[in-house]
């Protein structure tokens, strides 16, 4: 499909076919692949029984990341088979001669995380892993999204992915945002709108003056939950709070080469008047802090308003549904959210462990302590984002508290590893995820932002955060 | 390397009308440890399916004797949320060849047609159809023609439903996507010089 005035999206994804031929999907070739743990052994396995090397060893990096411990990274991993996953990459990046940022080394970390801040995630790329919060790096105007085992395999088979062109959709989020509200709301919001599969079968782009106001890591935030609502990931035109960013980052390129390469890089936007499949357009005076309620991220509100009763969903048939997800929740139909006590707190993730982020935790929390009833994890993204909290004495903050800052790693996000909400206990997360049991078995998540998650751990409780601010 | 070809199946299924059945119900994250594709349909459904002793849960559909068959009806919005192909690994050898819904998550469809389970997306009135003819008579046999992309039920009704030629070429022949990436190799090469 050849349009007249293009996208940005359509502009990198044709810049990146190798081959288009009728009755099969593109070829795509793929100028950064990120592999972790979990979702690559079974893929150079593939390579093995098919006697094929890497195509080209220099484009993928590895890191440990889902299924590490936070507590004790110079001890060996005790669960055994968390311990065979990490090994088995170890193996693999050692006999294929991958670039491997393991346990101990200063730049693991979560993978949407190490990427940006080694400054190997560039604007005009295509970048793809086995975990679909790929779509994060898209906030610096590229093309990144998450693939399965099978597509880990071709992409180190040859460093392309066959794949079939998405539809293109726009969000703009035009005028200024309220006082307590970040990214994090903003993405939630978007979601509560659209539904948790309201994207599905696009690729969105962000656009408007409050996607522009915002930094690179509120941007990261906003890319990384695109997959919540289905797309396959989101991306924002690169500008100079891009190129900030980037500049002097370990691995982007430097001095001359760098000039020439933002000269290349302000081109990277959507022509004007391009044709995009859908346009959803919303106003940032909006957005108020948001809080999801039930088991999916587009089960959200903001956190002053009631939850839905039966009769006010839009979709009968989705009431069945809704009744389950209440249920298992321990939540009533029309009920408010506000006040509801929490037993742990989770600062963490993809989404939300970026070096802004424990800032924003901390000028919350600076000079206060954490309530009684509640335990508090943060889990730095990074281990540059850890070595950058203590530098900026976060942790002291942190420390007074009563929040336990941990080593970096997925952590309770997806509870891989130790770090586990009990059954039945209320956790407000940073994280992305709010599914059955994602944080633990029968765990029950209150996504929010970093802000909210901060405020709720003071008072022990899920709160307005515009009444701390 | 070659796959199992799937033309035509016609057996019972097993309903589960849940709507956005994400991939951490289909397989949780703490069984994603294995460095296999195998053995992940013993954890399929995991909490869903049992009790935290480790007992079955008598009224989860596939513990209940009622059902059986290798087509697992859905609610819409299948396979939300993680791209791990452990969900399809797992459907599959959990006995499942086929996972009809009215909607599917993007990431999960690919996988699934990348390891040999039929994705077969219905309109919401036909999916209703089939969940209460499952209801009605548990052993009821619903038949998918992958060639003629048709999901017949027993009463005769019918509906097509859409699938890439590619990929239907793939599922029919057992091709996979790797042999066709690999025969492409020279012109990724010269592509990756010009680059």
């Amino acid at each position: 499909m050849t349009r007249q005035r293009k996208t940005l999206f359509d502009k990198i994804w044709d810049a990146h076919v190798v081959k288009s031929s009728e009755g099969h999907p593109d070829a795509v070739y793929i100028d950064r692949h990120f592999i972790h743990e979990v979702t690559s052994p079974q893929a150079f396995d593939g390579l093995r029984k098919r006697n094929v090397k890497v195509f080209n060893p220099s484009r993928t990096t590895a890191t440990a990341d889902h299924n590490v411990p936070t507590i004790d990274q110079h001890l060996p991993i005790k669960e055994a088979l968390s311990r065979h996953q990490v090994e088995t990459l170890r193996k693999n990046c050692k006999d294929f001669g991958v670039e491997l940022y393991d346990l101990g080394h200063p730049y693991q970390g979560i993978v949407h995380i190490i990427g940006p801040e080694l400054g190997l995630t560039l604007p005009g790329m295509t970048i793809v892993c086995g975990d679909s919060h790929t779509s994060t790096h898209g906030a610096f105007g590229n093309i990144a999204f998450g693939i399965g085992t099978s597509e880990v395999e071709q992409v180190l088979a040859t460093q392309c992915v066959l794949q079939y062109r998405p539809k293109t959709m726009l969000i703009d989020i035009s005028g200024t945002l309220s006082k307590g509200v970040v990214a994090k709301d903003i993405i939630l919001y978007i979601i509560s709108k659209l539904s948790a599969s309201g994207a599905t079968g696009y690729f969105v782009e962000y656009a408007g003056d409050a996607i522009r106001n915002l930094s690179m890591e509120a941007r990261m935030t906003i890319c990384n939950m695109s997959i919540e609502m289905g797309a396959r990931g989101g991306l924002i035109a690169p500008d100079e709070t891009t190129f900030n960013y980037i500049k002097g980052r370990k691995f982007a390129p430097q001095g001359d080469t760098f000039d020439r390469m933002v000269e290349q890089w302000r081109q990277l936007k959507s022509d004007p008047d391009a044709e995009y499949d859908e346009v959803v357009r919303f106003d940032a005076g909006d957005i108020a802090p948001m809080i999801t309620y039930g088991t999916n991220p587009g089960m959200g509100m903001k956190v002053t308003d009631r939850i839905p009763t039966l009769n006010e969903l839009k979709d009968i048939t989705e009431q069945p549904s809704f009744s389950k997800s209440l249920e298992y929740m321990g939540l009533q139909p029309g009920a408010a959210i506000l006040g509801q006590a929490v037993d742990y707190v989770f600062i963490g993730s993809c989404t939300n462990a970026r070096i802004e982020d424990l800032r924003l935790v901390a000028s919350m929390v600076k000079g206060k302590k954490k309530a009684s009833n509640v335990e508090v994890w943060v889990v730095p993204g990074s281990k540059q984002v850890e070595k950058q909290a203590r530098e900026e004495g976060l942790d002291k903050i942190f420390e007074a508290a009563g929040f336990q800052l941990r080593q970096p790693g997925c952590s309770a996000c997806l509870g891989m590893n130790e770090d586990k909400i009990p059954a039945g206990k209320y956790c407000i997360s940073t994280s992305n995820r709010n599914f059955e049991g994602r944080q633990g078995p029968k765990s029950r998540t209150f996504l929010a932002s970093p802000l909210s998650a901060a405020a709720a751990a003071i008072t022990g409780k899920v709160t307005d955060v515009r009444e701390l601010v | 390397m070659s796959k199992e070809k799937f033309i035509t199946l016609k057996t019972q299924a097993v309903p589960l009308p849940i709507d956005n059945i994400d991939t951490d119900q289909i397989i949780p994250a703490r069984f994603l440890k294995a460095t296999t594709r195998e053995g992940f349909g013993e954890n399929l459904f995991r909490d869903w399916r049992y009790n935290s002793d480790n007992t079955p849960k008598a009224d989860f559909a596939l513990n209940n004797p009622t059902y059986s068959g290798k087509i697992l009806v859905a609610g819409k919005n299948f396979g939300c949320g993680s791209s791990r192909e452990h969900a399809a690994w797992a459907i599959y050898d959990g006995g499942f060849r086929v996972v009809i819904s009215s909607f599917f998550a993007d990431i999960f469809k690919n996988n699934a047609l990348n390891n040999a389970l039929l994705p077969v997306q219905v309109s919401d009135a036909f999916l209703k159809k089939i969940f209460a003819a499952v209801e009605k008579n548990p052993k009821t046999e619903i038949t998918v023609d992958l060639a003629q992309q048709k999901v017949i039920l027993e009463d005769g009704s019918s509906e097509a439903f859409d699938i890439n030629p590619y990929k239907k070429t793939c599922l029919m022949n057992g091709y996979d996507d790797i042999d066709y990436l690999l025969s492409l190799r020279d012109e990724i090469k010269h592509f990756e010089l010009a680059h």
